[in-house]
């Protein structure tokens, strides 16, 4: 075809394509296929394998350099000696009693905190004016050492179960709160209007839209907020108390029994993890109800 | 034929930084029940701000809203109204998406998935019902969008540039798309675009404002027969009216007076 002048434009005719050149004779090799799946499969498994050896090297070396000498066992006791103790304690000492004691006060507190502080939180939403008095004050608020307050505490509510509790607590509230503030604060005038627009009343917009919308806000926050919890427990112990982890390695320093200071700092590391663990499937639990995978 | 909707010497004025800004100067609108009505203008001049005060969701500064002849001035839920974004809520799945406003004003869910659900296999979201909208294309997202306006059920929609933010091919498929609905239940549909080809292509009236504070410069009615067809938007017809409506917004002074 020959290119066609029109008014205003022209039509370009295309180069005709050459003579058909035969195709090389296909070998039998097998082809290449990138499979992402199994790499991935491949990557994780060696940084699995990898932890456990750094893990397994740093129990070895500790318990290498305090026997022959390079590190000295009276101040970094041992892996064998720190597992004995452990024994000891849970067979004729209250280890167990203090776990139950301590994280008992931990998750009260981390759950009221993180409930009343999340109310609180999106209650803004309802009142800028409630809002914008409020405000200053809960930074203040964070601002402020919660732990300094803890000999307060301890007097106002005795040396019992329950000062421990209110320790946690005020240490998770006023982060629950900022974090569902932030939340409220994100959603999306535009999404509001539109649910207006569909005749929803302003309990069905908080319901339907704020909610969900802050979620990720307030689940952000359980992760910092159950390791403030533990502190504020512990500590808690550490002014007075009769149970507890805090109570016990307070308790193993004034006697110098370093043994049992480790045992202490190893039992809090391994609850503290558990309970991290346990807020990660928390987190899972409540985001799959709002498809945030997706998003 | 009867009139649906009637807007009156409606003018909206806000105040920013101590000064007086006028939204929209003293504007009449009268549409007719069933029709197709445009509003073209540049952005900026108003257009949005008339579908809020018609939507019953701010007070206009002057003039009357009457939808039936019923005063409807601060009242939302007597239409219809879809926004440029899908504003479809991430963590439902389409078909909750869906059913959102019959959520809203009390249907059993289960009713409410029976009427959708022939609704959406047929307007092009078959099979999609359980999917996320992070999942979806724009387009097929913005038809999630129109199709829970629609069982919203009001005789009354307004489309705020409902395409104007997906692709050219995806917005003709859309256009087609919207025609075969409107064709199907005939509702009152207003419709803001900036999209001259668009606007000529679906509307039997178009509105024209004129840049900020806008005011309504033109009205032009399309009698080009339905169903109409890719083709009618080159015709010579096509083509002239689009020239006026290019002059109209141009603001050149001879496109006033035909
Ligand atoms: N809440 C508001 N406060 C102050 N000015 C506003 C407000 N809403 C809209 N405007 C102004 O009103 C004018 C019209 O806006 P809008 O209706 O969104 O225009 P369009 O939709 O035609 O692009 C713009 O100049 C905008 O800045
Ligand atoms: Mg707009």
């Amino acid at each position: 075809m020959e290119s066609v002048q029109k008014k205003g434009y022209i039509i370009h005719k295309l180069e005709a394509a050459g003579p058909a050149v035969p195709r090389p004779e296909k070998k039998q090799v097998e082809p290449f296929i990138q499979d992402e799946e199994a790499l991935a499969r491949r990557t994780k498994r060696v940084i699995s394998f990898g932890r456990l050896t750094v893990a397994l090297l740093i129990v070895l070396c500790w318990e290498l350099f305090t026997r022959i000498g390079w590190m000295d066992a009276y101040y970094w006791s041992s892996p064998v000696r720190i597992l004995t103790t452990t024994w000891t304690q849970i067979t004729q000492g209250t280890l167990l009693e203090d776990i139950a004691y301590t994280s008992s006060s931990t998750i009260l507190g981390f759950v009221g905190g993180t409930l009343i502080g999340s109310l609180l939180g999106l209650s803004f939403w309802w009142s800028r004016k409630f809002a914008g008095i409020s405000e200053p004050f809960l930074i203040l608020l964070n601002a402020m050492p919660k732990l300094a307050l803890a000999p307060v505490l301890v007097i106002l509510l005795g040396i019992g179960f329950f000062s421990k509790v209110a320790l946690a607590f005020a240490m998770t509230v006023v982060v629950a709160a900022l974090s569902a503030h932030s939340g409220v604060q994100s959603v999306d005038k535009d999404m509001e209007k539109l649910m207006y627009s569909l005749g929803a009343k302003r309990h069905q917009v908080f319901t339907k839209v704020v909610i969900p919308w802050a979620m990720p806000w307030m689940i952000s926050s359980l992760r910092i907020n159950i390791a403030l919890s533990l502190a504020g427990a512990i500590v808690g112990e550490f002014i007075a108390s009769s149970h507890g982890i805090g109570r016990m390695v307070i308790y193993a320093g004034t006697i110098l029994d370093i043994n049992l200071v480790w045992v202490g700092v190893v039992v809090l590391s391994v609850l503290s993890m558990v309970m991290y663990m346990g807020v990660v499937l928390l987190e899972k639990w409540l985001s799959k109800g709002y498809g945030m995978k997706k998003a | 034929m009867k009139t649906k909707i009637e807007i009156a010497g409606v003018s909206k004025w806000f105040r920013r930084d101590g000064q007086e800004i006028i939204a929209m100067q003293e504007t009449n609108l009268s549409i007719e029940e069933g029709r197709f009505v445009s509003i073209i203008g540049p952005s900026g001049c108003g257009k949005s701000t008339l579908f809020n005060i018609i939507a019953g969701l701010m007070p206009p500064s002057t003039g009357r809203v009457l939808a039936d002849g019923e005063d409807i001035i601060g009242k939302t839920g007597h239409v219809g109204y879809m926004l440029q974004k899908d504003m479809l809520l991430p963590w439902r799945t389409i078909l909750d998406n869906i059913i959102l406003g019959m959520e809203i004003r009390g249907v059993p869910r289960k009713e409410a998935v029976a009427r959708a659900q022939p609704l959406m296999d047929r307007y092009g979201l078959k099979g999609f019902g359980g999917h996320y909208p992070a999942e979806l294309s724009g387009g097929m997202r913005q038809r999630a969008a129109l199709l829970r306006t629609l069982l919203y059920d009001r005789d009354i929609i307004l489309l705020d540039e409902p395409f104007g933010a997906l692709d050219a091919q995806t917005r003709l498929t859309m256009q087609n798309w919207l025609l075969e609905i409107w064709e199907d239940f005939r509702k009152t549909v207003l419709f803001v675009t900036h999209d001259i080809d668009e606007a000529i292509y679906l509307s039997d009236d178009i509105y024209v404002f004129s840049g900020r504070p806008g005011r309504i410069i033109s009205k032009i009615s399309v009698d080009m027969p339905r169903p109409r067809h890719m083709e009618d938007t080159v015709s010579a017809s096509f083509m002239e009216l689009k020239a006026h409506l290019l002059d109209l917004l141009s603001g050149k002074p001879s496109a006033h007076i035909s």
